[in-house]
């Protein structure tokens, strides 16, 4: 028993690393021949797959985004034009609208003073007017005064006609100076 | 030798039983007993003396190669989901696996292939990628605790691989010249030959596949013993050293955490350097002058 088991060890001893025993080199063999085909047939095939498929919808989408881009770009320009238009015609509409109410304003302010002229015209004439109209009716009532006055005197004393012409004379006189300092 | 009496093989079968519980860490005279290459050799469990022979080694490679199928299987349902649907926002899950097919495929393949020949040798390069991050990162996992890629099998069958492409891809683009050029560089006196010949023969046909496969091997094996070391270090001195050594345990076990870490880093390392040089093999194969 006892050399049994030192011959077992002195085989063991023998056991070179580098010489693989002939299961391993089987068995390794086996493991990559398996490995391969599966790597090979099964797992790159389908990883490309979805690789190139994302590729393809990236791609796709970026195109897609390129042209929206451009598209909105577009449009801005499009908008941004038609601002400046809008812009300009607002400026000009303004423009005019300035000088129309400029014009309005001057003509409105000449009717006003045309109108004042008028009423100042209108206002003068009638005052005239009722100015003669009043100068009438002095005049008309001064001269019935007078005929009154000139009826007391006559009829009072028309023995002292000497005196009694002076005093008429005086009283016509004064009543035309008078109506001369009124003037 | 060879005479013992029965009353003897009865003590030595009790003392060879309590030997085995602490054999993981310790010979039969209980001193410490460091990690060995019998290793990457525990026994058969299935199919001894055939050459399909199972191990323990052996399941975790096949338990990897099951984990990946599943794993992808999920991420390709994910991507014919995505390419049926044209949903073109990618899940969080499906983004990973984008992620680390991207990885190949982009920083590797495109990088130095430029975006066909990339794609033509893809299959290649990202089996080589992922099954030999896949084998590596075993090597950290508890209840694996084994990279599968410590038996040479494997990387020699990737190395062999690598070889064949390579040869494939300079013979298919520059015909029998491919020979030729690889061996006789462009540009080196014909005088020079003599020397310039061999060394390029023994450099591109034979130190390349060699190299790929044993870098990948060393390191997994490499790193392996390593953490063996050190935890059995661990659990040799908390259990079974005397008084104040079981401090040396706390030491043992920070190597060996921080070491794990390392290991993570190497998986990653070693699958990424084997599938670059084999990208890089590739495309000096196709390239126009050497």
């Amino acid at each position: 028993m006892i050399s049994r088991i030192i011959v077992l060890a002195a085989e063991e001893e023998t056991k070179n690393p580098l010489l693989p025993a002939d299961y391993d080199i089987l068995w390794s063999s086996v493991v990559f021949a398996i490995m391969l085909t599966f790597f090979w047939l099964r797992v790159l095939p389908s990883f490309k797959k979805v690789l190139n498929e994302r590729t393809e919808a990236i791609e796709g989408r970026l195109a897609a985004a390129e042209k929206a881009q451009s598209e909105a770009a577009a449009k801005t320009d499009e908008l941004s034009k038609a601002q400046e238009n809008t812009r300009a015609e607002a400026s000009a509409i303004r423009e005019e609208a300035r000088a129309e109410g400029a014009a309005i304003l001057a003509e409105l302010k000449e009717q006003a003073q045309a109108e004042a002229a008028r009423i100042t015209q209108t206002a003068k004439a009638q005052i005239e007017a009722e100015r003669q109209a009043a100068l009438i009716s002095l005049r008309s009532e001064v001269g019935s005064m007078a005929i009154d006055l000139a009826s007391k005197v006559v009829s009072q004393s028309l023995k002292d006609s000497a005196t009694a012409s002076k005093v008429v004379d005086d009283f016509l006189k004064d009543l035309e100076n008078s109506e001369k300092a009124g003037k | 030798m060879t005479s013992f009496t029965p009353k003897q093989e009865t003590t030595l079968l009790d003392n060879a039983l309590s030997l085995i519980i602490k054999a993981s860490v310790t010979d039969d005279s209980g001193n410490y007993k460091g990690p060995s290459i019998m290793e990457f050799y525990p026994e058969i469990l299935f199919f001894e003396g055939t050459p399909f022979a199972i191990n323990r080694i052996i399941l975790v490679r096949l338990l990897v190669v099951l984990l990946l199928i599943v794993l992808f299987s999920l991420w390709i349902r994910q991507f014919d989901k995505a390419t049926k649907n044209q949903v073109f926002v990618p899940t969080k899950f499906q983004l990973m696996g984008e992620i680390s097919l991207n990885f190949v495929r982009t920083s590797i393949a495109h990088g130095q292939l430029g975006k066909v020949d990339g794609d033509r040798f893809l299959p290649l390069l990202t089996t080589v990628f992922f099954t030999v991050l896949g084998l590596n990162i075993t090597g950290i996992i508890p209840g694996l605790n084994i990279s599968s890629n410590a038996l040479i099998g494997y990387p020699i069958v990737l190395a062999v691989a690598a070889y064949a492409t390579f040869i494939y891809a300079g013979v298919k683009k520059h015909g029998i010249g491919y020979f030729k050029s690889a061996v006789a560089p462009a540009g080196v006196p014909p005088a020079l030959y003599v020397m310039v010949v061999p060394i390029e023969i023994l450099s591109t046909f034979i130190l390349r596949p060699v190299t790929l496969a044993l870098r990948l091997t060393m390191n997994m094996l490499a790193g392996h013993l390593l953490l063996v070391l050190c935890f059995s270090a661990t659990q040799f001195f908390v259990f079974y050293a005397d008084g104040l050594f079981g401090f040396f345990g706390v030491g043992t076990f920070i190597f060996g955490f921080a070491f794990t870490l390392f290991e993570i880093l190497v998986s990653f390392l070693q699958a990424y350097v084997f599938t670059l040089l084999t990208t890089v093999y590739i495309q000096l194969a196709l390239a126009d002058e050497h």
